[in-house]
């Protein structure tokens, strides 16, 4: 079993700042992080900054990563002291790695076509399941949610990846929960949502969920958790379930960080 | 190649470096060679079960972490099925962790855990104690007694007594401890602490106090390791704040004969490892053939030029 997770230090390739908000960093990698599969993680050493220094690691979704290439990217929103840390790499620059971690999305070879919806950086989680879902030959319907058109990120990879892209916003009045079941209806009603996936964002799991247990329809969501080790030892990352009528913990870190949406409790 | 082996009472390690409490499981595996450890030390079992404490349950500071976890808990059944059986399949000896809310609580979990697989009982006695109001066993010497007498009634395995570093003085501890049947102690937990955010003026954990671990703490817990040891006979095992090869030999020096990393795994998964790696390469470069020569090693008399490069920490 060892070997399937490592510390790895890796270069940084490409740093790039998207808009007001979201950031990208590419780096030279190798595997096993290279072979990270959509939906499982990874723990960053985040650097040092004038915001601070990090004593924990920080959890960031995979963006992007490609074995051929040992090209590994993410993409996040700047907010703390470990994202500032990220955003003031620059090429040339170590990071160090832990991962890959956690159980990413799954794919059944039955479906024909899957529905990602997701907001904020959410949206960069869900941007290489559109991919893998494209190279298997399903459609792809991704609602991508944000406060603002200039703030969304990861529109381009679906496009890029042959996805129909439906954008949704605060500013527009098109990013509320009734809306966006609307458009979730009419899917599921024309027969082209065999499975549903999400991240981001509470209100559209709360759709998701609904729908999903209505209809009968398997569902998964990618949830965030503060965390810790990673690694499944320290149960800080934990997140309510319920099955079976009970309502029990789950650590994002091990047990996910993708789980079955009709379980996921706020 | 140095002996790296040292030994717990009537347990031989193969080296004297193992996870802290609630530190390690199963998942470790996927990063580290296991069989590399020198034990392993289960996450704290209770008998009942438990779900822990309120999020957020771990908060940054400067050169370390709190936490309040809370200590949850499957039971002793999923123990029995699933984390010996999982354990036994790899050659370090395994160590269940306990805790309970009573003396006789105590020993008879030590005593249904008392199964082969099972080569070590520690007994955390750093947990909220319900006959003392809300005091840790640990925080007192009848207390601790009474703890490690009912323990050592209940099991004939080894029994390592894991004390908590919030006492005033410790080596009265650590006797009572001993005196009462222990055969090894642990020195220590984490340092009960507060951490506030500011902008929200609410206490950065969900359970408001939590316990301080990590380097910030090392110096703090080295002394006490220094004070237990000189006042008893049974080996301490320090734990506190080690993040790599010299921060283990401290440890050693001070008076402990194996140490415990936990916070530094959260960082690194493969601490563990360099820092068995960084042992073996100090104790060649000292001409030490034995580890355990290290124990207890710490020089207060005036020493020669030469002999000072003894004590240099490892690069």
């Amino acid at each position: 079993m060892t070997g399937e997770v490592a510390v790895q230090q890796t270069e940084v390739l490409e740093s790039a700042s998207l808009n007001a908000e979201y950031h990208r960093i590419r780096v030279r990698a190798g595997a096993p992080a290279s072979q990270a599969r959509p939906g499982q993680f990874f723990q960053l050493l985040c650097p040092a900054s004038p915001a601070g220094t990090p004593f924990l690691r920080r959890p960031m979704s995979v963006y992007g990563a490609d074995p051929a290439s040992g090209e590994v990217s993410f993409l996040f929103k700047v907010t703390g002291i470990g994202t500032r840390g990220l955003a003031g790499l620059v090429p040339g620059d170590r990071l160090d790695l832990l991962g890959p971690l956690g159980n990413g999305f799954t794919l059944e070879p039955g479906w024909r076509h899957i529905v990602a919806l997701g907001r904020g950086a959410g949206l960069a989680t869900l941007a290489p399941l559109g991919a893998a879902a494209r190279a298997r030959g399903m459609e792809v319907t991704a609602i991508l949610s944000a406060r603002r058109p200039s703030l969304m990120v990861a529109d381009d990879a679906f496009r890029a990846a042959g996805a129909r892209v439906i954008p949704v916003t605060d500013a527009e009045g098109t990013s509320g929960p009734a809306h966006v079941e609307r458009l979730l209806r009419g899917m599921i009603a024309d027969g082209r949502c065999d499975a549903l996936f999400t991240c981001g964002s509470a209100r559209l799991l709360e759709v998701v969920r609904r729908l999903a247990q209505g209809f009968g329809i398997p569902a998964m969501v990618a949830l965030e958790q503060q965390m810790a080790c990673g690694l499944g030892m320290c149960f800080c990352c934990v997140r309510s379930f319920r099955v079976d009528g009970q309502v029990l913990h789950r650590r994002v870190c091990y047990d996910g960080p993708v789980f079955d949406a009709r379980e996921a409790l706020e | 190649m140095t002996d790296l082996s040292v030994r717990i009472g009537t347990l031989t390690l193969a080296n004297p470096v193992m996870p802290a409490s609630g530190t390690f499981s199963e998942g470790m595996a996927r990063a580290l060679d296991l069989n590399r450890l020198g034990a392993f030390v289960t996450k704290t079992i209770t008998r009942e079960l438990r779900l822990g404490n309120p999020l957020p349950r771990v908060a940054e500071t400067a050169g370390g972490m709190l936490n309040s976890i809370g200590i949850p808990s499957q039971g002793v059944a999923h123990f029995l099925e699933h984390t010996v059986p999982f354990f036994a399949a790899f050659a370090p000896p395994l160590v269940a962790s306990i805790s309970a809310p009573t003396a006789e609580g105590f020993a008879s979990l030590a005593a249904a855990l008392s199964v082969p697989g099972v080569a070590a009982i520690e007994a955390n006695i750093s947990c909220p104690n319900l006959e003392a109001d809300g005091q840790a066993f640990a925080m007192r010497e009848d207390s601790t007694a009474a703890a490690v007498r009912a323990l050592r009634a209940a099991t004939a395995l080894p029994l390592w007594v894991k004390l908590t570093p919030n006492v005033g003085e410790i080596a009265p501890v650590a006797r009572a401890a001993e005196a009462a049947g222990a055969d090894a102690l642990v020195v220590a937990n984490t340092i009960l602490a507060l951490s506030i955010d500011t902008e929200t003026f609410r206490p950065r954990l969900g359970n408001v106090l939590g316990g301080l671990s990590g380097p910030a703490i090392k110096p703090i817990v080295l002394r006490q390791v220094w004070q237990c040891a000189r006042a008893v006979r049974i080996p301490v095992i320090g734990c506190g704040g080690i993040a790599d090869a010299a921060d283990a030999v401290e440890y050693l020096l001070a008076g402990a004969t194996a140490v415990q990393v936990g916070t530094a795994t959260f960082r690194d998964p493969t601490a563990m490892d360099a820092i068995i790696a960084g042992l073996d390469r100090f104790c060649e470069r000292h001409d030490i053939a034995r580890v355990s020569e290290l124990t207890g090693a710490m020089r207060t008399e005036e020493t020669d030029e030469p002999e000072l490069a003894w004590v240099n920490p490892v690069a």
